[in-house]
C-alpha cells in the first residue's frame, strides 16, 4: 500500500512534469561540417521558425525528404524567413562522407552532425528521416516522423502557419 | 509479484493519462521539458517449412521502450523502460522481462557537465573509446557510473569519466565484470584564435587515455587486470579541404579474440576531402591489428565492447546490396582503402539535363595484415606486423558501385544503380557457404508522383552470383498519400538457388499510417534469414513468418 502511495506520488510528479513540457531544443553541442561548435539550445533565427531534420547517408526517404526541400527552400526562405539543419546521425563510418556529399547536392541548408546520437536521443528520436519545427521563441510547435514525397507541403503550410503569428 | 508488478504500472499508466490535463495550470510554475518516445513491436510467428521459419514456443514476442527525458533549467533527467515479454527472435536472448534499463540525472553550464547513471559518448572517431546504442538491433553498451565534461576555455573541452558497461537486462540493468577509465581533451584553435577562422583554417587536436580494469584469476597465464589504450587525432579544415586522421596504441590485452596473446595492438584511420559546389571527394586509408577491446576478454559479438572500429566500406541503402553479404570490421587485423566522388551534372547541360543529374561513385577494398609469425614466442606475443603492410593473398572485400539518379520531369525521378562485389565468406561469417562470393548487383528505383499528396515507388533489383545462394531479385512496390499512408509490398525471390525447393519468394504486405510523431505500422509475410542492419551496423535474424505490428510515438 506503501508502494502504491508511493508511485502515485511520482507519477503525480511526472505528470506535472509532462503537462507543463514547454518543449525546447536541449543544451546539446553538436559540431557542424567544419567541426565548429553549435549549441542546439541557442539556435536563434531572429524570431523566424527553425526546422530540424534528422537524416543519414544511408537513408533513402531522408535523402528524398533533403532533395524535394532543397529544390523548392530558396522560395521557403524568402517567403518565410525559415532556416534549416540537416542533423546527419552517420557514425563514424560515414560521417566523412557527410561533407563532400552534402556541397555535392549544392544543399544551402545548415549541416550539424550527431556522430554518437546524443540529439537524437535528447530529442526522442527512434528512426530518420524526422522533423521538428521550431518557433521564433525556440519551442517546439509540431513533429512528423518519416517521409513520404508530398510531406513537404504539409511542412511549409506549418512553416506558414509560424511566420504569420 | 508479477502481477504486483503490473497492477503498478497500469497505476502509472492510468494517472500519466488521467493527470495530463489537470496540472496544466502550473506551466508558468515548473516550465520544464519533457522529450523521449515510446516504441512497441509485436511479432507473430507462424509456421513455414519452406522457409524454415522459427517459431518459438510463446508464438509471440514484444519488444517495448519508453524514453523518458527531463530537463529543467540546468539540470536534466531520464529513464529508458525496457519490455521484453518475451524478446523478438534475433534479439539478444539474455533480454528479459519489464523495467528500467538506463537512467541518468546530470547538470551542466557553460564550464561543467556532469551525469551520474547510465551515459554515452565517443572520444574521437572512436577506435579507442565509444559507448553507444542501436536499439533497434539489441546492441547497447552504454556506461553506468560517472561523466564530467569541463570547459575551462572557449574552444577546449576535457572529459573524464569511469563506470561499468551495460551487459544485460533481466527486469533491470545488469553490468559486465570490468571497469572502464577514461579522459579525452579536445582543443579547437580556431575557436581560441578567431583570426584562423576568418583566413579560412579550421584545426583541432586531441588526445585519449582510456583504461579498462578486470580482475585475472588463470592457473596458466599471467593476465594483465589492467589495459590501456591512447589516442591521439588531428583536424585540419581549409576551404574546401579536409584532412583528419587518428592513430591508437592498445597495450596487451590477451583475450578470447585474440587467442590470448601479449601483442600490443593499434589502428590508424585517416581521412582526405575535398568538395565544393556540385563536387565531393573522399579519400580513406585505415589499418588496425589486434584491436577488439572489451571490459570482459572472455566477451564475444558486440558484447562489452569500449571502442568502435568503423568499417570502411559504403553503407549500402537497398536491400539485396545492404543485406545479404554486407562487410562488417574484422577487429584482429584489416588494411582498408575506400575512395567515394559525388558530382552533380549541372542543370541545362547537354548530361544534366533540365533538372541536372547526380552520380556518386565508390569503391573500397579491405585486406589482412601481413603477419611475421614470432618464432621461439617466448613472450606469446604471437606476430607482428607494420602498419599497412597487407597480405595479397587474403583479400576480405572489395566493391564497386555507381549510383546516377536522374529527374526526368516533374513527376518522374530515377535511380539506376550497378555494384561489383567480391565477399570472402570465411572471414565475415554471414553467408551459408565459405570462400568468395562474386556477385554483380543492379538496382532501379523509381518514383512517380501522381499530383501532389499521391505518389506511387517501385524497386527493382537483380543480385547474380554462382556462389552461396545463387541468383536473387527484389520488387519493391509502394504506394503513399501523404502525409498519412502508406501501403506497400516487398517480393524477394531466390530464382537462380541451385536447390529447386529453395527458389522461394519472401513476400511481405506493409501498412503504416503516420500522424504527426506517430507512426503505426503492420507486416504480414515472411522474413528470410540473413543480417538486419541499422545504419550499417547488422545482426543475424532467422528466418519468419507471421504478423508484426509496430507502434512508435514521440512526444
Amino acid at each position: 500500500m506503501i508502494m502504491m502511495k508511493y508511485h502515485f506520488l511520482l507519477s503525480f510528479l511526472l505528470i506535472s512534469f509532462l503537462s507543463i513540457a514547454q518543449d525546447k531544443l536541449p543544451n546539446i553541442v553538436l559540431k557542424d561540417m567544419n567541426g565548429k561548435s553549435v549549441n542546439l539550445s541557442q539556435l536563434t533565427n531572429n524570431g523566424k521558425p527553425i526546422v530540424i531534420n534528422f537524416w543519414a547517408t544511408w537513408c533513402g526517404p531522408c535523402k528524398r525528404e533533403l532533395e524535394a526541400i532543397h529544390e523548392v527552400y530558396e522560395s521557403w526562405v524568402e517567403e518565410t524567413g525559415v532556416t534549416l539543419y540537416a542533423v546527419s546521425i552517420d557514425d563514424q563510418r560515414n560521417v566523412d562522407k557527410v561533407k563532400p556529399y552534402a556541397n555535392a547536392q549544392q544543399w544551402a541548408f545548415e549541416v550539424l552532425l550527431d556522430t554518437n546520437g546524443d540529439l537524437k536521443r535528447a530529442m526522442g528520436v527512434n528512426n530518420v528521416p524526422f522533423t521538428f519545427l521550431v518557433d521564433g521563441q525556440g519551442k517546439i510547435v509540431w513533429k512528423h516522423n518519416n517521409y513520404n514525397p508530398g510531406d513537404e507541403e504539409e511542412l511549409l503550410h506549418k512553416i506558414k502557419e509560424l511566420s504569420k503569428q | 509479484m508479477f502481477s504486483m508488478k503490473c497492477s503498478n504500472l497500469i497505476i502509472w499508466a492510468v494517472s500519466l493519462c488521467t493527470a495530463q490535463f489537470s496540472f496544466a495550470q502550473f506551466e508558468n510554475i515548473l516550465g520544464g521539458s519533457v522529450m523521449g518516445n515510446i516504441e512497441s513491436t509485436f511479432q507473430y510467428y507462424a509456421p513455414d517449412s519452406t522457409i524454415n521459419a522459427q517459431v518459438p514456443p510463446s508464438k509471440t514476442g514484444l519488444n517495448s521502450f519508453a524514453n523518458i527525458n527531463y530537463s529543467i533549467g540546468k539540470f536534466r533527467a531520464g529513464v529508458r523502460f525496457e519490455s521484453y515479454l518475451p524478446a523478438l527472435l534475433g534479439y539478444p536472448a539474455r533480454f528479459n522481462g519489464t523495467g528500467l534499463g538506463y537512467r541518468y540525472a546530470g547538470y551542466s553550464n557553460d564550464f561543467i557537465e556532469v551525469t551520474v547513471g547510465n551515459f554515452y559518448d565517443q572520444f574521437g572517431s572512436g577506435m579507442v573509446f565509444r559507448a553507444f546504442e542501436e536499439r533497434q538491433l539489441g546492441l547497447d553498451n552504454a556506461m553506468d557510473g560517472i561523466h564530467l565534461k569541463i570547459r575551462p576555455y572557449k574552444g577546449i573541452e576535457l572529459t573524464g569519466l569511469i563506470g561499468k558497461q551495460r551487459y544485460e537486462f533481466n527486469s533491470q540493468l545488469f553490468n559486465g565484470p570490468g571497469t572502464v577509465r577514461a579522459v579525452n581533451l579536445d582543443v579547437d584553435f580556431s575557436t581560441i584564435f578567431p583570426k584562423l577562422l576568418e583566413k579560412g583554417w579550421q584545426f583541432t587536436v586531441g588526445g585519449s587515455f582510456v583504461s579498462k580494469f578486470q580482475t585475472a584469476q588463470s592457473p596458466i597465464l599471467i593476465l594483465p587486470e589492467n589495459v590501456a589504450a591512447y589516442a591521439a587525432r588531428f583536424k585540419v579544415v581549409y576551404k574546401g579541404f579536409n584532412f583528419n586522421a587518428e592513430g591508437v596504441l592498445k597495450e596487451n590485452d590477451p583475450s578470447d579474440n585474440n587467442g590470448y596473446i601479449y601483442k600490443n595492438g593499434y589502428g590508424i584511420l585517416a581521412n582526405f576531402g575535398y568538395s565544393q559546389k556540385g563536387l565531393g571527394i573522399l579519400v580513406q586509408a585505415k589499418a588496425i591489428d589486434n584491436m577488439s577491446f572489451r571490459s570482459d576478454r572472455t566477451a564475444q559479438l558486440t558484447d562489452l565492447q569500449i571502442n568502435f572500429l568503423p568499417a570502411l566500406t559504403k553503407t549500402h541503402t537497398y536491400n539485396l546490396a545492404a543485406t545479404l553479404y554486407p562487410y562488417a570490421t574484422i577487429p584482429n587485423g584489416e588494411v582498408a582503402f575506400q575512395g567515394d566522388i559525388f558530382y552533380t551534372f549541372a542543370k541545362e547541360t547537354l548530361l544534366g539535363g533540365k533538372y541536372g543529374t547526380k552520380v556518386s561513385i565508390n569503391f573500397s577494398t579491405v585486406y589482412d595484415v601481413k603477419r611475421n609469425i614470432i618464432e621461439r614466442d617466448s613472450f606469446l606475443r604471437g606476430y607482428t606486423s607494420t602498419p599497412f603492410v597487407l597480405n595479397p593473398d587474403s583479400l576480405f572485400f572489395r566493391d564497386f558501385n555507381i549510383e546516377i539518379s536522374k529527374k526526368f520531369s516533374k513527376n518522374l525521378s530515377m535511380k539506376f544503380i550497378y555494384f561489383n562485389q567480391a565477399f570472402n565468406a570465411s572471414a565475415n561469417i554471414v553467408a551459408q557457404s565459405t570462400g568468395y562470393i562474386y556477385t554483380n548487383i543492379a538496382v532501379v528505383d523509381m518514383t512517380y508522383k501522381i499530383n501532389k499528396k499521391h505518389s506511387i515507388r517501385a524497386e527493382l533489383q537483380g543480385l547474380w552470383t554462382k556462389q552461396d545462394q545463387g541468383d536473387w531479385a527484389t520488387l519493391v512496390v509502394e504506394y503513399t498519400i501523404s502525409p498519412n499512408w502508406t501501403i506497400g509490398i516487398i517480393d524477394q525471390w531466390n530464382y537462380g538457388n541451385k536447390t529447386e525447393e529453395k527458389r522461394v519468394h519472401y513476400l511481405l504486405a506493409t501498412l503504416s499510417y503516420i500522424k504527426g510523431s506517430t507512426r503505426l505500422m503492420l507486416n504480414v509475410g515472411k522474413q528470410r534469414a540473413g543480417i538486419f542492419c541499422v545504419g550499417g551496423i547488422c545482426r543475424q535474424v532467422p528466418a519468419s513468418n507471421g504478423v508484426t505490428v509496430s507502434f512508435t510515438h514521440s512526444f
